[in-house]
């Protein structure tokens, strides 16, 4: 193709003897230099292959070291581990349900807030606000999740617990109090701060992903929309929002996954007490703050067996939501949606 | 036919406006527990950091004054461990993934990352505890670096991969078109051309691990005094705040506000110069 703007005789002389030769002399040069480096590409592609395995070895690593790490509390309880509602750690009885109850619980109070929240925050961003405030109003998004969990954990201590008490706790009593879940005082740590506290800490994923779901859908949706004269709101819940379903609910459930592990914080304000109780005014305790609390603590061989069982049951759950999350996800959306996941 | 009268049409406009407002409200809403722990922050904490807060170590309770030295000091020094481990891991199998790996192993080990970053961080703790501590009897730095280390692994291969990935094809053939060989091309060309951007990912995985405090409570331990070995436990200021948070005495509360507010320092200024620094087209990357 460089041979165009000359002429041709001339350039018949010099290119084609080389053009011809190229193969051969291809060859040889690649015999000659191959050796060396063929070594180091070989060489090279091992390590990182070797790097890149690391996750697979991490998976299995730490499922092995769990299992391993409970194996006689596994054999002596079994299944009845995960249904028994006994914490005691002195009587050497151990059940999961209490800490299973409370993360359920706490997680799914967490999402009800965080969900409609982080939705129309979503819908508000892509949708629905003026330009000049998106940038800003994603850049402080993204400062609030980076936040260290144990910062909010010591705001919710010092100052969301009082602030409860004394302003919305009361007027839920008045207005709720008559159902099972708003009955009783309000001491301090209880599960409704730990379902705010979770609430805060997956607001950040569950809008950038959210976010990333809706700028996703295809513009030819909501010019339709418009086309056919709806307004804006509608337009969003007609042509965005409900296009956009499944990969909403990958959002949700990539949320719980993030709630069902949030430690410090939650540790922090839930009030680490092992109890099965419907009203959201009494502590409760997770899979991971009995870990984070407890760990250290256990003086028994049994004690610290029953503790790795528990953090098997949380890798379990994690695991299974997050493969359910990813999977749903990889069904709906190409790279955009899984980059706002970190 | 039925057309729209004119009444409708003013309640439809209504509606939409409301939505305008509620979504507007559900925004401010997400991000004022920002503003109000920024604010408590600076209230409760800036009266508590001064010179000897950077440069002393704790008092004991009821004696006043003394700092978190050797928990900065201790940060610092895990975060060392966890890059010298996390980052070439991270870094390399990136480039596995997005320069040597079939589509199919590719997509499998992203997905497996994907995954892992879903993992709660005290799952870390628990295994680092099982394979470290109780086979060498003892809290160490290095467990609580490990522990760090396997968090940012999977942080650093996905934005390494996806930095990896924008580099346009044409730099490698030049490359390759000159006889550098493939993995020379990698590591003078494209590892150089994306290196902003992995550096970028490295530097918010440090700003992430840095405020872990989960997988430390049962690896690294804490210690009230300066670590002298490594193999010793160390303090870090994540677990300091935790500490003195959810102790019973006012002036170890003080201390955690101003720990707090050092450590967000550091954090959101990582944060946001990383931000500032690739606006634009780096935007993408993160």
């Amino acid at each position: 193709m460089h041979c165009s703007g000359l002429p041709l005789p001339i350039k018949h002389k010099i290119v084609m003897p080389v053009a011809a030769s190229i193969p051969v002399e291809d060859l040889s040069a690649q015999a000659r230099m191959a050796r060396p480096s063929r070594l180091g590409d070989r060489a090279f592609e091992w390590l990182t292959l070797a790097m890149a395995l690391s996750v697979v070895v991490l998976i299995i690593l730490t499922g092995w070291q769990l299992w391993h790490g409970s194996t006689l509390a596994i054999k002596k309880f079994g299944f009845h581990f995960v249904t028994n509602s006994t914490w005691d750690p002195v009587g050497e009885d151990f059940g999961a349900l209490p800490f299973i109850y409370g993360t359920l619980v706490s997680s799914f109070l967490g999402l009800l807030i965080a969900v409609p929240l982080g939705i129309a925050t979503a819908a508000y961003l892509t949708e629905l606000a003026p330009l000049w405030i998106r940038q800003p109003l994603i850049s402080l998004i993204e400062m609030l999740a980076a936040i260290p969990s144990v910062i909010l954990g010591l705001w919710g201590i010092f100052v969301m617990i009082p602030w409860l008490r004394d302003y919305p706790v009361p007027v839920l009593k008045r207005l709720l109090g008559w159902t099972p879940f708003f009955s009783g005082p309000m001491y301090g740590p209880c599960m409704l701060a730990g379902g705010i506290i979770i609430a805060i800490m997956i607001l950040p994923i569950i809008t950038s992903v959210s976010r990333e779901i809706l700028r996703s859908v295809p513009d030819l949706q909501r010019e339709a929309a418009y086309a056919l004269g709806a307004t804006r709101w509608e337009a969003t819940r007609i042509a965005v929002l409900s296009y956009a379903k499944k990969g909403l609910f990958a959002a949700v459930i990539l949320g719980l996954a993030r709630a069902l592990g949030e430690t410090m914080a939650v540790t922090m304000v839930i009030g680490n007490t092992p109890q099965i109780v419907v009203s959201l005014f009494q502590p409760g305790y997770t899979l991971a703050s009995v870990l984070a609390n407890e760990f250290t603590e256990a003086t028994t061989d049994m004690y610290l067996q029953a503790l790795f069982a528990i953090g098997l049951v949380l890798f379990g759950i994690t695991i299974v939501v997050n493969l359910l999350a990813q999977l749903l996800l990889r069904t709906i959306t190409t790279q955009s949606a899984t980059r706002a996941v970190q | 036919m039925r057309f729209e009268t004119a009444h409708q049409h003013t309640w439809r406009k209504i509606k939409s406006g409301l939505a305008c407002t509620i979504a507007l409200v559900s925004g401010v809403l997400v991000i004022s527990p920002l503003a109000l722990v920024f604010c408590y922050l600076l209230v409760k904490g800036a009266g508590s950091v001064n010179w000897d807060f950077f440069t002393k170590l704790p008092t004991p309770v009821g004696v006043a004054g003394g700092g978190m030295a050797n928990a900065i000091v201790g940060s610092l020094e895990l975060l060392a461990i966890a890059g010298l481990i996390g980052i070439p891991v991270g870094v390399l199998g990136g480039v596995y993934l997005a320069e040597y790996g079939s589509a199919r192993i590719s997509s499998f080990l992203r997905f497996l990352a994907d995954v892992l970053n879903g993992v709660p961080s005290i799952t870390w703790g628990v295994v680092v505890y099982g394979l470290i501590v109780l086979r060498f009897k003892g809290f160490s730095a290095y467990a609580g670096g490990l522990a760090l280390a396997l968090i940012m692994i999977p942080l650093i291969l996905r934005t390494t991969e996806e930095v990896i990935l924008l580099v346009p094809n044409g730099y490698r053939e030049a490359s390759l078109a000159l006889g550098v060989s493939r993995w020379k091309t990698i590591i003078h060309i494209v590892l150089k051309t994306a290196s902003k951007g992995i550096i970028t990912g490295i530097l918010l995985a440090l700003a992430r691990v840095g405020g872990e405090t989960a997988p430390l409570l049962f690896t690294s331990f804490g210690n009230r005094f300066w670590n002298h070995s490594l193999s010793q436990p160390i303090a870090a200021l994540p677990l300091q705040i935790f500490t003195y948070a959810i102790s019973p005495y006012d002036d170890w509360h003080r201390q955690a506000w101003a720990g707090a507010l050092v450590l967000v320092t550091g954090v959101f200024f990582v944060n946001i110069t990383v931000r500032i620094v690739t606006r634009g087209r780096g935007a993408s990357v993160v």
